[in-house]
């Protein structure tokens, strides 16, 4: 049976593209056959974050419209078996995503035999951030330690509460997670970021993971290659975790606590 | 960072708790305004619910407040219907 996976946010910049590209690797590479599906019609970024920018050939509009076969739009990862990518178009717009296109697709995948459908969903939430939430069975939901951004992850909440296929159909409701990004844990402890604790207290929704703030994401970004690979950074790390806790498995939160610093440590260990 | 700055973060209110503070009251707003997570009926059922209570007193739209409360568990729905004092013209309205 597979599972779709939407990972949203509302606010755009969180980190949902980067932890598509992370959880749709780690997922394939725990041995489940994975397809994660670029949403953003017009802005498309998840191709270079996958490092398959350049074998792009036709995307999902062109599958719906028929101008392609499903299989000859799929892209598969060179360095991880199991993935495959599916672009968003860059040049249509965003119109040309429909509710049945997007149905069939995602039912053509299933008869892939895909164990996960990763939907990496746009920014906003309006139409297009809502396609790609509409069919999830799961869902993601990417909030920054941010005033803003936690404003926006709850009121993604309550459209995957209320517009979603499942909740339309009366089904049971869409499984939430909560994965908190671009975590700063001295920040959080000279009292100018809100904490993991604020977060969970607002929102409620159980906690898939903590990503820190991390060098690692951009150079991964500028290699094109997904986080979750650099085994030996942090966020490659805590990405693993989160992969880890979505298939069932219990780890500890780790890069959530400040290493504790000497008053030498305050005054030259930090900029 | 400098010296100066070092002190000033431990006497500093923290921000963080200013902003959390503003969070919790104002999604505690878009919630019962049924923005956020409230189900889909819920402006339907609070107009149906208001009109079966205006059928035995004479409450004022502002005499009526819903508020929805989410937990991991469960959601909370709250009524709570500030009743006419004795006296006033609040009887059933016939
Ligand atoms: N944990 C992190 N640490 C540092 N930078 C990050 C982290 N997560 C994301 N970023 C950066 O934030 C920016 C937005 O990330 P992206 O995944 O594209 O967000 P979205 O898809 O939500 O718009 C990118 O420049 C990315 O490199
Ligand atoms: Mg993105």
């Amino acid at each position: 049976m597979s599972k779709v996976l939407v990972v949203t946010s509302g606010k755009g910049g969180v980190g949902k593209t980067t932890t598509s590209a992370a959880i749709s690797s780690g997922l394939a590479m725990a041995g489940k056959k994975t397809v994660v599906i670029d949403f953003d019609v017009g802005l498309r970024n998840l191709d270079l974050i996958m490092g398959v920018e350049r074998r792009v050939v036709y995307d999902i509009v062109n599958v719906i419209q028929g101008e392609a076969g499903l299989n000859q739009a799929l892209i598969r990862h060179k360095e991880v078996d199991n993935l495959y990518v599916l672009p968003a178009s860059q040049t249509k717009d965003k119109d040309a995503l429909t509710e049945e296109g997007v149905g069939k697709v995602l039912d053509d995948l299933r008869a892939e035999g895909f164990d996960y459908i990763v939907c990496d969903s746009p920014a906003g939430i309006e139409r297009g951030a809502q396609l790609a939430m509409y069919y999830a069975d799961e869902a993601i939901v990417v909030s920054n330690p941010e005033i803003s951004s936690v404003r926006d992850s709850d009121r993604m909440l309550g459209i995957l509460a209320s517009k979603s296929r499942r909740a339309k159909d009366g089904e049971t409701a869409i499984k939430e997670h909560l994965l908190i990004t671009r975590y700063a844990p001295d920040r959080v402890g000279t009292g100018e970021m809100l904490s993991v604790e604020d977060m969970l207290e607002i929102l409620a929704v159980p906690l898939l993971g903590v990503i820190p703030e991390s060098n690692a994401v951009l150079q991964a970004s500028n290699a094109g290659r997904p986080v979750i690979l650099d085994e030996n950074t942090d966020a490659g790390q805590a990405y693993q975790d989160a992969v880890a806790r979505l298939l069932g498995e219990e780890r500890p939160m780790r890069f959530i606590e400040t290493e504790k610093k000497g008053f030498l440590g305050r005054l030259f260990g930090r900029s | 960072m400098g010296l100066l700055d070092i002190f000033r973060n431990r006497s500093q209110d923290p921000s963080a708790k200013m902003a959390k503070e503003r969070l919790q009251i104002l999604i505690a707003h878009e919630r019962a305004q049924g923005q956020n997570r409230a189900p889909h009926y819920l402006p339907e059922m609070q107009k149906e619910i208001l009109e079966v209570i205006r059928k035995y007193v004479h409450v004022e739209d502002d005499a009526v407040k819903f508020e929805v409360e989410h937990n991991e568990q469960f959601e909370l729905f709250e009524l709570n219907i500030t009743l006419p004092e004795k006296g006033e013209a609040g009887d059933r309205p016939d």
